[in-house]
C-alpha cells in the first residue's frame, strides 16, 4: 500500500494508483478534459494538475501512479492558476455558442470555465478557424469548438476498432481529420457515434437529433434497443413525450451489455418510432390490396396457409427465415416452431441488420 | 585557460570515421574489449562514479540511468542523433570525426545492460551522416570489433521535438512523433515497450575513453559535479565561428573572446544564447561562469546542447526572440494544451510587442503564460520554449518597454 497526503488528508491507496483515483478517493474534484477510464491515458489537458511538494513542475494527476510519502494539493493558488490559464488558451480558441449549442448544460468547458471563474480569454489573439464541413447525415463535425482531448480518437481506435480518425498537423494547427482530411462517408467511419458520445464538448454532435432538444435538458428514459439480438441499453432523450434523439448510459451497472457503445442504428436510427409509415396493426393482402386485420386473424390466416401448404406439397416446401433483430429466445423457438411443428430444417436467418 | 582539452576529438581528421581499422589503430575498441570483461554491475558502477552526465541537456548521470533498467529478454540501446536545435552541430562533428566512438560506446552501454541491438536515430536533415554511419557500421562488424552487438540507423523526418527521448521512440515505431507520458521511463518501458537506454551522441562516445583511462581519470577532468569535456559549438557575430571541445569548467566569457575570437567587427558584446534555442540569453554581467550544467543552472541558464549563439549590439532582442517564438509555434507536436496554444500565443503576443502594438498588459500575459507552459506542459519542449522570452525579459525588460506602446 501507499501512504501519501492530500489536502491535508493522509489516505492510503494500493500501489500502481493513479494520483487522479487517490485524490479523488481523498474528496478532491478534480476536473479533466482527456482523461476517459475506458481509453488509454492520454495526459495531455494538463487539466488535472495538481502540485506535489518538492517537485519542479506540476504533475498530470491522471497519469502519475501515487508514491508513498507524497504531499499534494489539488487546488493550489498554481493549481488553479495553471487551470485558468489552459482554460483560457482553450478558450481563445473556442467559437462560443452556447445558446444554440446540442452540448449546452453537458459541456466540460462550459463547467469548468464557471467553476474557475473564467469569462473571457486574455488571449485575445487569432480565433477559432478550424471548421469543418462534413456532409454525413449523422454526426455534426465543428472543430471550432475541440479542445484536442483525442478522445474520439481512442475511442475510435480501442473500442469502435475504425481508425477512422487521427490528428492532422502539428502544434496549435493540428486537428482531428481523416486520412488525407476527407470527409467521414469516405474513410472507415461506421458512425457509431461513439465519438460523440465521448466528446466533453459540442465539437461532435448528432446530426439526427439536432435542434430538438438539448441532451442536457431532456428527460433519460432508458430502454433495450430493439435492433438486434445484443441487448444494448439506449438512453432515449424525451421531450413532450417523444422521443427527440439517443444518448448513451457509460454506467456498467445500468448498461452491462455495451457500456455505452452503440452501432449507427442504435444511436441515430431512432426516427422510425414515429414514423407514419410504420405498421401498427397486421395485414392482409386480399385481391391485391393489403387490409388491416386482427392479430388473432393474421395468424389463423397465416397457419392454414402453412398447414395447406404443408398438407398439399410436405414440410420441406417450407423454409422459415428468421432475423437478427429477434434474440437468442427467440430464434431457438423460430426453429424449434419449424422443426417440432412444421417438420422441416429449413430454417435460416438473415445474417444482417 | 584558452585551450581545447580534445578528447572524443582528439584524432578529428588524422582517422577515416568510417574505417573500424583507423580507430583501433589509435587505441579504438580496447574499452570494449575491457566492458567486455567486466561483471555488468562493476561496469555500471563505474561509468556512475565517472561522474559521467548525459550531453543532450538533461544532464542526468548516465551510469544511474543504466542500474534502472530492470531485467528483461529484450533490451534496446537508443542513440539520441536528432540534433534539432539551431546552432547546435556538435553530434555531427562527433559522427563525422569520431564515429567509431560513438559505436563502440553504444556497444559499452549493450553489455552493461545486456543488450544486443543498437538504433541511432538520425536527423532527417543529415542524410550524409546516415551514410557514413553506415558504412562505419559495416566496418565495426566486419572488424569483429562489435561482436554480436548490432546497430541500426533510423533517419527523423525533421521534427524538433522527436530530439524528445519519448518523442523519438514514437517515431522508431512509425508513430506521430509526440512526446509520452512519464513514468514509465524509457528505461523500464521504452521502444516497443521493452527497457530502452536513451542517451546522446556524445555521451556514448565519451565511453570508450572512460573504459580505457579509468572513471576516475574521467571524474578528475572539468567540473567536479558534471566532470569531462564538451564540445560547444560557436556561432553569431564572434570571429572564429566554430566548434570546440573544452572541459567543463571552461569559463563562457573564454569560449567567446578567447576562443571565439571575440566580437566581429570591433562592436561590443550584448548577449549570448547558451543550449540552443530554448535556452536562456545571458547578458554581460554573467560571463564569468563556468559552461557546467550546475553553474549555468546557477545563473538561469542551461548549458542543453552546448550551441553558444553570441549576439553584438547592433542586434535586436526582442525581434530575435520574436523569431524564436515563431520556431517553437512550428515545432509544437500539439499534443498537450500549455504548448499547443501556448507558443501560438507566445508568438501572436511576442508579433505585437515587436512590432509596436502591445501594452504593458501584454507583457504581463506572457509572462503569465511562461510561467504556466514552465509548470504544466508535458514535455521540456513546452517547459523551455518560453526560457528565452523570460530570460531577455528579465535581463533586457527596456528593450522589450522601448517598443511598447507609450499612451495605450
Amino acid at each position: 500500500m501507499i501512504n501519501l497526503t492530500i489536502d491535508g488528508k493522509e489516505i492510503q491507496v494500493p500501489k500502481g494508483t493513479m494520483l487522479l483515483d487517490a485524490c479523488r478517493q481523498a474528496g478532491a474534484d478534480i476536473p479533466t478534459l482527456c482523461y476517459d477510464p475506458d481509453l488509454r491515458l492520454a495526459g495531455s489537458c494538463r487539466m488535472c494538475v495538481v502540485e506535489a511538494k518538492g517537485r519542479p513542475t506540476l504533475v498530470a494527476s491522471c497519469v502519475m501512479p501515487a508514491e508513498n510519502n507524497m504531499v499534494i494539493e489539488t487546488e493550489s493558488p498554481d493549481v488553479v492558476e495553471a487551470r485558468t490559464v489552459v482554460l483560457e488558451l482553450l478558450a481563445a480558441r473556442h467559437k462560443f455558442e452556447c445558446p444554440t449549442c446540442e452540448s449546452d448544460g453537458s459541456c466540460k468547458l462550459q463547467d469548468y470555465m464557471y467553476r474557475y471563474g473564467v469569462k473571457e480569454s486574455r488571449f485575445d489573439g487569432e480565433g477559432p478557424h478550424f471548421h469543418t464541413e462534413d456532409p454525413n447525415p449523422f454526426i455534426i463535425r465543428d472543430y471550432d469548438k475541440c479542445i484536442m482531448c483525442t478522445r474520439c480518437v481512442r475511442v475510435c481506435d480501442e473500442i469502435t476498432g475504425a481508425q477512422a480518425i487521427n490528428i492532422e498537423d502539428r502544434g496549435h494547427h493540428a486537428k482531428i481529420a481523416t486520412p488525407f482530411d476527407g470527409k467521414l462517408a469516405d474513410s472507415t467511419c461506421v458512425f457509431c457515434g461513439q465519438c460523440v458520445m465521448v466528446c466533453p464538448v459540442g465539437a461532435l454532435t448528432s446530426r439526427v437529433a439536432a435542434g430538438k432538444g438539448k441532451p442536457a435538458q431532456n428527460e433519460k428514459v432508458l430502454t433495450t434497443c430493439t435492433y438486434c439480438g445484443t441487448g444494448c441499453t439506449l438512453e432515449l432523450n424525451v421531450k413532450d413525450d417523444k422521443i427527440v434523439g439517443v444518448t448513451s448510459n457509460r454506467d456498467a451497472e445500468w448498461s452491462p451489455v455495451n457500456k455505452g457503445a452503440l452501432c449507427v442504428k442504435g444511436r441515430f436510427g431512432w426516427d422510425f418510432v414515429t414514423s407514419p409509415e410504420r405498421l401498427t396493426t397486421p395485414l392482409i393482402r386480399e385481391n391485391g390490396e393489403l387490409r388491416p386485420a386482427s392479430w388473432d386473424e393474421a395468424l389463423d390466416f397465416a397457419a392454414n396457409k402453412i398447414k395447406a401448404i404443408k398438407e398439399q406439397n410436405g414440410p420441406d416446401s417450407l423454409a422459415m427465415f428468421s432475423s437478427a433483430r429477434a434474440t437468442n429466445e427467440e430464434n431457438y423457438l423460430a426453429q424449434k416452431l419449424m422443426r417440432a411443428a412444421i417438420g422441416s430444417n429449413n430454417v435460416d436467418h438473415c445474417a444482417r441488420l | 585557460m584558452a585551450e581545447e582539452m580534445r578528447l572524443l576529438l582528439e584524432h578529428a581528421d588524422k582517422i577515416d570515421p568510417r574505417i573500424a581499422e583507423d580507430y583501433i589503430k589509435v587505441g579504438g575498441y580496447k574499452g570494449l574489449e575491457k566492458a567486455r570483461q567486466m561483471d555488468r554491475k562493476n561496469l555500471i558502477q563505474e561509468v556512475k562514479s565517472s561522474g559521467l552526465r548525459g550531453r543532450g541537456g538533461a544532464g542526468f548521470n548516465a551510469g544511474m540511468k543504466w542500474s534502472f533498467v530492470p531485467p528483461a529478454e529484450v533490451k534496446y540501446v537508443v542513440c539520441n542523433l536528432d540534433e534539432g536545435e539551431p546552432g547546435t552541430y556538435k553530434d555531427r562533428i562527433i559522427c563525422e570525426k569520431n564515429a567509431q566512438a560513438l559505436l563502440e560506446g553504444m556497444a559499452i552501454c549493450g553489455t552493461a545492460i545486456e543488450s544486443k541491438q543498437g538504433y541511432i536515430y538520425c536527423r532527417g536533415e543529415y542524410p550524409f551522416v546516415v551514410e557514413l554511419l553506415n558504412k562505419a557500421i559495416q566496418s565495426a562488424k566486419a572488424s569483429g570489433a562489435l561482436g554480436d552487438f548490432d546497430i541500426e540507423v533510423r533517419m527523423g523526418a525533421g521534427a524538433y521535438v522527436c530530439g524528445e527521448e519519448t518523442a523519438l521512440i514514437e517515431s522508431i515505431e512509425g508513430h506521430r512523433g509526440e512526446p509520452r507520458f512519464k513514468p514509465p521511463f524509457p528505461g523500464v518501458a521504452g521502444l516497443w515497450g521493452v527497457p530502452t537506454v536513451v542517451n546522446n551522441v556524445e555521451t556514448f562516445a565519451a565511453l570508450p575513453y572512460i573504459m580505457t583511462k579509468g572513471a576516475e581519470w574521467y571524474a578528475s577532468i572539468g567540473a567536479p559535479k558534471y566532470p569531462g569535456t564538451k564540445v560547444l559549438t560557436l556561432t553569431g557575430d564572434v570571429n572564429n565561428p566554430t566548434y570546440f571541445e573544452v572541459p567543463t569548467n571552461y569559463n563562457l566569457r573564454d569560449v567567446i573572446y578567447k576562443l571565439g575570437g571575440g566580437i566581429k567587427n570591433g562592436k561590443k558584446f550584448k548577449a549570448v544564447q547558451v543550449g540552443g534555442t530554448s535556452g536562456a540569453f545571458i547578458p554581460e554581467q554573467n560571463l564569468d561562469t563556468s559552461i557546467d550544467f550546475d553553474s549555468m543552472g546557477a545563473i538561469g541558464a542551461a548549458l542543453g546542447s552546448g550551441a553558444v549563439l553570441v549576439l553584438d549590439e547592433t542586434r535586436d532582442i526582442v525581434d530575435i526572440v520574436t523569431r524564436i517564438s515563431k520556431f517553437f509555434e512550428h515545432e509544437s507536436c500539439g499534443k498537450c494544451n500549455p504548448c499547443r496554444e501556448g507558443t501560438f500565443r507566445c508568438r501572436e503576443i511576442m508579433e505585437k510587442i515587436n512590432s509596436g502594438r502591445a501594452t504593458e498588459a501584454d507583457l504581463n500575459n506572457i509572462l503569465l503564460l511562461a510561467k504556466v507552459m514552465k509548470r504544466a506542459a508535458l514535455c521540456g519542449l513546452g517547459q523551455a520554449a518560453p526560457v528565452p522570452i523570460t530570460s531577455t525579459i528579465q535581463h533586457f525588460g527596456h528593450e522589450y518597454r522601448r517598443k511598447l506602446l507609450q499612451y495605450a
